[in-house]
């Protein structure tokens, strides 16, 4: 959709219903789904999401391409939806330290003493739509800073720039917030195949 | 540090690197060494092609569909935009 955003954008500009409705209809539970991380709550958020498609007809003309369109709007969303937020009380849940991967599974030498199982076979029974509403539960248990950063980098593709522009956050904290999310959401994926024989 | 280099890497620390790896922000001997460490470790290997999986998995997350109301509350909304006063300047 990048490529095309010039010429969407234009045809928004000019009136043409069906490209916003098409928007609406791809982003607008994507964007629910990402304020909600930051408000916590799902009517403040389909707010958040209302504010942000008015700025974004607000800001049409001012749109220059520098971003993609789906960045822009990521973009607006999360200003909108921290500004909200601040509104609200303001409660920080911190998970910036410790090992990714629980201490038990490795010996006194810091190998593994209980290594990952193969997936190989889950691979070949399971394909990955089957397995995604199970990842996104994980997502959705995320610390909220760790499950902003998963749902922009891997569930949107989004690029690690765009991520740390949308966020406000540098570079290495961009990544720090990946790595323990996505660690932990392995380890959601490793735990329901191990129940599952 | 440079002793820290060159020295084998052992699994505990090598999970932890992952991240910083895909995401190519590992220096050049850093990088080295940890592709060393993964040559010689079959479960930090899949470790690592785990958190792949798991990546190429949230790619294939879809979103929830867009409720009628919601949806016909936004394109009133855009239709006052393009109509009704508010428009901002038109034309392209």
């Amino acid at each position: 959709m990048a490529r095309g955003d010039d010429e969407l954008v234009a045809r928004l500009r000019a009136g043409d219903e069906t490209v916003f409705a098409a928007l609406v209809e791809r982003y607008h539970p994507r964007l629910v789904r990402f304020a909600v991380t930051f408000v916590h709550e799902w009517n403040a958020a389909e707010d958040v999401v209302q504010d942000t498609w008015v700025a974004l007809l607000r800001g049409l003309d001012g749109f220059e391409g520098r971003s993609t369109l789906q960045a822009w709007l990521f973009g607006i969303c999360a200003n909108r939806a921290r500004s909200a937020f601040l509104r609200q009380v303001r409660t920080v849940p911190v998970d910036t330290a410790g090992p990714t991967v629980d201490p038990a599974r490795f010996g006194p030498d810091r190998t593994w003493s209980d290594p990952p199982d193969s997936w190989d076979d889950v691979d070949a029974r399971l394909d990955a739509a089957k397995l995604a509403p199970l990842v996104l539960a994980a997502i959705e248990q995320l610390p909220a800073a760790q499950r902003q950063v998963v749902t922009l980098r891997d569930v949107e593709g989004l690029t690690g720039n765009e991520v740390c522009r949308i966020l406000d956050i540098s570079d290495a904290n961009q990544r720090v917030l990946l790595h323990r999310g996505r660690a932990r959401v392995r380890q959601a994926l490793e735990n329901d195949m191990r129940e599952v024989p | 540090m440079i002793a820290l280099l060159t020295r084998d890497l052992v699994c505990q620390d090598a999970v932890e690197l992952v991240t910083d790896y895909l995401e190519g922000a590992l220096g050049r001997r850093a990088r080295r060494r940890f592709e060393r460490h993964l040559r010689g470790c079959v479960n930090c290997s899949r470790y690592l092609e785990q958190i792949r999986t798991t990546i190429r998995i949230a790619g294939r997350v879809e979103a929830v569909e867009l409720d009628a109301d919601t949806r016909d509350g936004l394109l009133e909304l855009y239709r006052r935009f393009h109509g009704a006063g508010e428009a901002p300047r038109e034309q392209e």
